[in-house]
């Protein structure tokens, strides 16, 4: 264990390792301040290669002490992605698969490191705010561990959202609201309850989790950094631990080299990080409109350090439509045979975009990170895709329905 | 009187009460209150004379900066809460 403890991002103020989230003299964020001198001298290439095919292969870069709650979240395949690419006029695009993690989203990184802590902390109760995915995660780990948890989401999620979380026994809490009026409540519930909200008073720990999304793609790349990543944006949590991710394997001297061109996709529906970049100002709360539910965070927490990060890092942002996040996730499934949720949808619509806006070149090399699986929101595309055909069991039912189409093609057949 | 909910941080530098009444017939009038009652309040809370930009201010439930801010109108029956702003997502 190489945590020295919390800091505050805004005024550096140290503190214990607690379960606190927010500084008590400026109210900013605290995040985990590490020893990295220490870390420099345990962690190499070699000790992570040797490590478990999870993103436990990075412990010494995680707040964690014990033995981990461990789902086998992680180490998910980055596969090069030809054929997308050369659909969006993109020499070398590779998308990192994270809709293959054991709830099928990224969440159960930052899960797994949550729910770790709410045991090293001796809670009883796990707990979150979610705008859907959040929610099985905790969910099943809070299972694993034995913990009671008490999940809270907007009431009008997708509807295999809901199974697939109530499916683990939790105690469902839906709300009348979007997200924002969710995280508020469970924001004022967390002052008085002694519940381990992973994404409020453990938010310091959960969001380490997402570093590891960084990692990953370096040591799959042979330890190289690409060019530039694309990264889905509710909070912007996600954004700027992929970004400290790549700063801390610089740190700690595994990789040469600063981090990509950070690049956010949001959904134009609920776009408060874009607009606040495209315009130059702060960000400005918004009321999500969007077909596009995990991303649909108006009141974004982390939206002044996600535009820091495209700021420092050189990158951008962009967004999608509805229409373009359907498109975008038929697109990935048709060319690369990945079928992701909305926010995947809005990562493949914003790249397109930016591309065709000229903030993209064609010859970077870039990473976009696919964070949810498409089983979740199949309510929102199914509405947007043709028929099948139907035919009773019948030989010639089948030709009566596709058999001229089909001699056509295959002439010999006929 | 409006009721006022604080936060964990935010009642470190009031007293340490989860919640209080307050008078005024807006929010910056009910924050000077607070303040009048523990001084230093009105200085964390507020930043350059605008809502300090890690804490959001909600009256009943809705955001403030949905409504109108500082000036928003305020009644004996509303609440009032204050919250950190980075939590969530
Ligand atoms: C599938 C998916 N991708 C990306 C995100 C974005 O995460 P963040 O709020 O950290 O920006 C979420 C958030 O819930 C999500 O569910
Ligand atoms: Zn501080």
């Amino acid at each position: 264990m190489t945590v020295k403890g919390l800091v505050c991002r805004n005024c550096g103020k140290e503190y214990p390792e607690a379960p606190v989230s927010i500084c008590e003299e400026c109210f900013g964020p605290l995040e985990v301040a590490y020893d990295y001198e220490k870390i420099k001298e345990a962690v190499s290439r070699k000790t992570i290669e040797g490590g478990p095919a999870s993103l436990w292969r990075y412990k010494a870069l995680l707040p964690v002490r014990g033995a981990p709650v461990d789902l086998g979240a992680g180490f998910t395949p980055l596969r090069k992605a030809e054929n997308l690419g050369r659909a969006l006029g993109l020499k070398e695009l590779y998308i990192k698969n994270d809709s293959l993690n054991p709830t099928f989203s990224f969440k159960d990184r930052v899960v797994s490191v949550a729910v770790s802590k709410a045991l090293e902390f001796s809670f009883s109760t796990v707990g979150c705010a979610s705008t859907g995915n959040l929610a099985s995660a905790v969910a099943a780990h809070g299972a694993k561990a034995g913990l009671t948890s008490y999940i809270f989401i907007p009431a009008d999620l997708n509807p295999a959202k809901v199974a697939q979380a109530l499916a683990y026994g939790p105690n469902l809490v839906c709300v009348d609201g979007n997200y924002d009026q969710v995280n508020r409540l469970c924001t004022e519930i967390a002052g008085y309850r002694n519940w381990a909200f992973v994404n409020i008073n453990l938010r310091p720990y959960y969001a380490e989790g997402s570093k590891t999304l960084g990692f990953e793609v370096a040591e799959q790349l042979g330890w190289e950094v690409p060019d530039r990543v694309v990264v889905p944006a509710g909070s912007g949590s996600l954004l700027t631990k992929i970004w400290k991710g790549f700063r801390e394997l610089n740190d700690v001297g595994i990789l040469d080299g600063g981090p990509p061109r950070l690049t956010a996709a949001q959904s134009a529906g609920c776009s408060p990080i874009t607009t606040a970049w495209r315009s130059g100002g702060d960000i400005r709360p918004v009321k999500p409109d969007t077909i596009e539910k995990s991303l649909a965070i108006g009141n974004p927490a982390d939206g002044r350090y996600t535009l820091k990060a495209l700021k420092e890092t050189g990158g951008t942002a962009g967004s999608a439509t509805d229409g373009e996040i359907i498109e975008g996730i038929k697109l990935l499934a048709r060319t690369e045979g990945i079928f992701t949720e909305t926010a995947g949808g809005v990562v493949i619509g914003t790249l397109k975009n930016l591309v065709e806006r000229g903030e993209i070149d064609p010859d970077e090399r870039t990473v976009a990170y696919i964070t949810g699986c498409g089983l979740k929101t199949q309510d929102v595309l199914r509405q947007a895709l043709p028929e099948p055909v139907y035919i009773r069991s019948d030989l010639g039912a089948f030709e009566a329905a596709i058999g001229h189409a089909h001699r056509q093609v295959a002439g010999e057949v006929a | 009187m409006a009721l006022v909910r604080l936060s964990t941080p935010l009642r470190v530098h009031c007293g340490g009460k989860p919640e209080l009444r307050a008078e005024g017939s807006t929010l910056r009038e009910v924050i000077s209150f607070i303040d009048r009652e523990s001084p230093g309040f009105g200085d964390r809370v507020l930043k350059d004379g605008r809502i300090n930009e890690f804490i959001n201010i909600f009256v009943n439930n809705e955001d403030v900066r949905f409504l109108d801010g500082l000036e928003t109108p305020v009644g004996p029956g509303d609440t009032i809460s204050i919250l950190p702003a980075v939590s969530g997502g």
